[in-house]
């Protein structure tokens, strides 16, 4: 049996848990549901989940990092919260952070378009193509802590992420072609 | 992977790039996770001292017993009181579990108020 360590202890660590990864799991809840406020309860949310588990997940994880768990939580969070309230993805369109680099005007405006348009076809794609991307790209997550969020094999991760990419940029390229 | 497929990556790694938390968020979270640490340290102290009052745990004459169990019920009542006051108006998920104690701490003083059994 695993002997049960100081509250001190796991309250400590968890403290650093949550400092590490408030940036990943916010970011993850942004993109998903699209507005701040939101994504501000959803991470909050998550975190006060975490918290109740957190002892078991770190026994469970045997030292792997628990960033996947998190998002994990993250994410079935963000599926009830669709379904309870009925509600679709929304694309966010008021996020410049992205585009702060010095650019000539008409550059930035061709930038800013396109990777408005990025935007707007990750909430295009289905739920679990988007969401690969976003661990990918918005957290930097690596394949294997993508699987382990998603529950899938690192193999079945890879090719969804593929996939995901591909059918983005068919997306993007339709809008572009469009317009 | 192809000089295109490279640059649509590019492209996507700046379109989703990580999102700062607003500043309130980090104040907001450790608040809550401090008052779930508080609360779980009362409960745990609440828990300690109805199981003093356990009737399994008596030895003593019933007189001292009863007496005991009355002031720590009261204790424990008064901790609860406290503890609702106290967290009135903060996040829905700290209420839950302030009620969840309160609950608890009325069901172990239930128990600790049970006749006490024959000595075997």
């Amino acid at each position: 049996m695993t002997e049960a360590r100081p509250k001190a202890q796991v309250d400590r660590e968890f403290s650093e848990l949550y400092r590490s990864h408030l940036r990943d799991v916010y970011s993850y809840a942004y993109y998903r549901i699209g507005n701040h406020h939101d994504a501000e309860d959803l991470t909050e949310q998550t975190f006060l989940q975490a918290y109740r588990h957190f002892e078991r997940a770190q026994r469970e994880s045997e030292g792997r990092p628990l960033r996947p768990w998190l998002i994990r939580i993250a994410h079935n969070l963000a599926a009830n919260y669709y379904r309870d309230r009925s509600r679709r993805p929304q694309t966010p369109i008021d996020d410049a952070s992205v585009l702060s680099s010095p650019h000539d005007t008409e550059s930035l405006v061709e930038g800013r378009e396109r990777l408005q348009r990025i935007i707007e076809g990750v909430g295009e794609l289905p739920d679990d193509r988007r969401e690969a991307l976003i661990m990918r790209f918005a957290l930097g997550m690596g394949n294997r802590e993508i699987a382990r969020a998603l529950g899938r094999s690192d193999g079945a991760t890879k090719v969804l992420l593929h996939r995901a990419t591909r059918q983005l940029e068919e997306i993007v390229k339709d809008g572009v072609a469009v317009s | 992977m192809t000089g295109e497929a490279a640059d649509f990556e590019t492209l996507l790694r700046q379109a989703l790039s990580p999102v700062e938390p607003p500043a309130n968020l980090y104040e907001r979270l450790e608040a809550t996770l401090a008052d779930l640490t508080e609360l779980a340290a009362d409960e745990l102290e609440a828990w300690e001292l109805s199981a003093m009052g356990d009737p399994r745990n008596w030895v003593r004459p019933a007189a001292a017993v009863v007496v005991g169990t009355t002031a720590g019920t009261a204790l424990v009542l008064l901790r609860a009181r406290r503890r609702a006051q106290r967290r009135r108006g903060g996040a829905d998920a700290v209420r839950e579990l302030a009620e969840r104690a309160a609950r608890d701490v009325v069901a172990e003083a239930r128990r600790a108020l049970r006749p006490v059994p024959p000595a075997r």
